[in-house]
């Protein structure tokens, strides 16, 4: 479970932790991937794990467009652009859900049968789902690739550049809006990612995003911020946590736990565990 | 400079006077219940934003949690009179103390932080608020409180019949809120407040108790949010820890401040006489199917505006001033 959470964070710690712009419609761009995947395996049959890679390309021109359409402008605020940054991605969360709403309906809908649903796989005398462990396997892939992205390549080191002074990098001739739309292209690509695998296991209903939402912020910011290593390790400890307050707590209760934990750290690490802002 | 901010102060105080005298009036003239709701939720969600403003927009500390203290003011309120016969006025007082205590008790760890961190462990703190309200057996669970009906009296701030009385308590409270930020603004802690807002740093090597400032700025600010959310329990005689401590009301408390003008002593007012009629009227006249459609509408409105207008509604209104003024 760790790795899932960890997986829904790892786009965020992109767009959020690395760009620096809140997107308070993470958990939305979630709902739709799964919504995605849900159509795609009804209307066409191709089983989640197989449609992951075109709901992943498709939240990536998701993602660019409103990078493009929207959080362009938001960022150019020079007054409290904190706060216009959080209330457009908030509208944009409420006109998603509201869509989600008009075109899907509020039913709750699961995917019955797919490849992985309901099968275990035993490793060493555990049985262990194989849903969530495709699910952390392919959430290990998506932060080695992304950490991978950001450190080695010239695209991460614009993004890190063009985060920490957007006037420098346009006079070497980085184009600061081609940068930050593939960033979030990129942020909504890994999101779709966990959606698609996570719409073989959960139930998909328009406010599904909500939910998740709130602990992938919390992931983001317990491993600190502008640290692709401290989102990873953020959604392992937020799993664990989870899973040992599940055991003391009544289950309403887990996410007490979650929170709790999130206060302790930042108490003692007002930055985090590896952040670096 | 400072005859100017003396003559500004003095204006704004004629025009709140006024302001607050014809909403007075106004119920003479609507009739319409469903009018006299939106005008009681107007004015509420006015003096929350504004004393949401005081801590947020004036001393720049970005809170999205302030539900827990909207929802310490209801609970408190109400679990004294049912439980213990407390009448509403001492429960409302009650909870107003007690939300500023417990903003105190927070502030101490929590000033320490920063930008996002700060924000998050704000939305994380109310939410495990919830999540132990919801739990609480108690204090009603998830069934959340009744209120009983005792029938109508001042005494024990309840009326069936009528909205008149609220609409007055609400009208009340949006001016108390108004004047504090009005004399808080020209006094020591507004000045030092905006200081710890442009550069903490600076501040404090000027002698200003940064930590101090945001201490009090906390505690007015939960004060009255609580004092807020006591009259929305009475109001609606009934609540629930999802429809007084949810996210979405932090979300909403912020919203008419950041539209009018965060940190503005009239972006508040100006916001929520905007933002509330029109989340109703969208809610009643689009909404209701249950398909969404004033959802989006909502949110495309909101989007636009922030958008549009990222200083806020006033900044439009200074803008024509100054305009004015050079010709």
């Amino acid at each position: 479970m760790g790795l899932l959470y960890g997986l829904i964070a790892v786009g965020l710690a992109l767009i959020f932790g690395l760009m620096d712009v809140t997107n308070f419609a993470h958990g939305e761009f979630l709902m739709i991937a799964m919504y995605a995947s849900f159509f795609l395996f009804t209307f066409f049959a191709i089983d989640p794990l197989l449609s992951a890679p075109l709901v992943a390309a498709a939240m990536f021109v998701f993602g660019a467009i409103v990078y493009l359409l929207i959080v362009r402008f938001a960022m150019r605020a020079k007054a409290n652009a904190g706060m216009v940054q959080i209330f457009t991605t908030f509208g944009l969360a409420i006109v998603m859900r509201g869509l989600a709403q008009l075109f899907f309906t509020p039913d709750y809908r699961s995917i019955p049968q797919s490849w992985l649903a309901g099968k275990t796989i035993s490793v060493a005398g555990i049985f262990l789902p194989e849903p969530q462990l495709v699910g952390a396997l392919v959430s290990i892939a998506a932060f080695a690739g992304l950490y991978f992205f950001i450190h080695r390549t010239d695209f991460g080191r614009a993004l890190e550049a063009t985060r920490e002074d957007p006037g420098a990098v346009a006079l070497v001739g980085i184009d600061k809006n081609r940068v930050f739309a593939f960033g979030w292209g990129l942020g909504a690509a890994l999101v779709g990612l966990a959606g698609a695998i996570m719409a073989v296991f959960f139930y998909i209903y328009p406010d599904v995003g909500a939910s998740f939402a709130l602990i992938a912020y919390v992931t983001v910011a317990l491993g600190g911020f502008g640290s692709v290593f401290g989102a990873f390790a953020g959604g392992i400890i937020v799993g664990l946590v989870e899973a040992v307050t599940a055991l003391m707590l009544p289950p309403s209760l887990k996410s007490v736990g979650i929170y709790a934990v999130y206060l302790l750290v930042v108490f003692i690490r007002p930055r985090g565990l590896f952040g670096s802002m | 400079m400072d005859k100017h901010f003396a003559a500004r102060r003095r204006r704004d105080l004629i025009i709140a006077a006024v302001l607050a005298a014809l909403a007075a009036l106004a119920p003479l003239f609507v009739k319409n219940v469903y009018i006299q709701n939106i005008m009681v939720l107007t004015l509420m969600y006015a003096a929350l934003s504004q004393s949401w403003n005081i801590l947020s927009g004036y001393c720049g500390q970005i809170s999205l949690g302030h539900a827990l203290y909207f929802g310490i003011g209801a609970y408190t309120t109400e679990l004294l009179f049912t439980k213990f016969g407390v009448l509403p006025w001492f429960g409302m007082l009650a909870g107003g103390g007690i939300a500023a205590v417990i903003a105190m008790g927070l502030g101490y760890p929590f000033f320490r932080l920063r930008g996002h961190y700060f924000v998050i462990a704000t939305i994380v703190i109310a939410e495990i608020g919830l999540l132990l309200f919801q739990n609480w057996e108690w204090a009603g669970a998830a069934m959340g409180i009744t209120i009983p009906v005792r029938g109508d009296s001042w005494l024990k701030f309840q009326f069936m019949r009528s909205k008149l009385p609220y609409f007055y308590f609400a009208l009340a409270l949006c001016c108390l809120a108004w004047f504090v930020t009005w004399w808080l603004e020209d006094s020591k802690w507004g000045f030092w407040w905006r200081a710890v807002k442009d550069n903490p740093e600076a501040a404090e090597s000027l002698g200003v108790v940064v930590f101090n400032s945001k201490m009090g700025a906390a505690a007015v600010s939960a004060f009255l949010v609580a004092v807020g959310g006591a009259f929305y329990a009475q109001f609606l005689a009934y609540i629930d820890p999802e429809s007084v401590m949810g996210f979405q009301f932090s979300l909403l408390m912020a919203l008419p401040a950041v539209l009018g003008g965060i940190g503005t002593l009239w972006g508040p007012v100006l916001g929520a006489a905007i933002l509330i009629p029109m989340t109703e009227l969208t809610r009643s006249y689009i909404g209701g199917s249950g398909r969404g459609v004033d959802l989006i509408v909502y949110g495309t409105l909101i989007v636009l505006i922030s958008l549009a207008l990222p200083q806020g509604l006033v900044s439009l209104l200074s803008r024509s001033k100054a305009r004015g003024a050079t010709r």
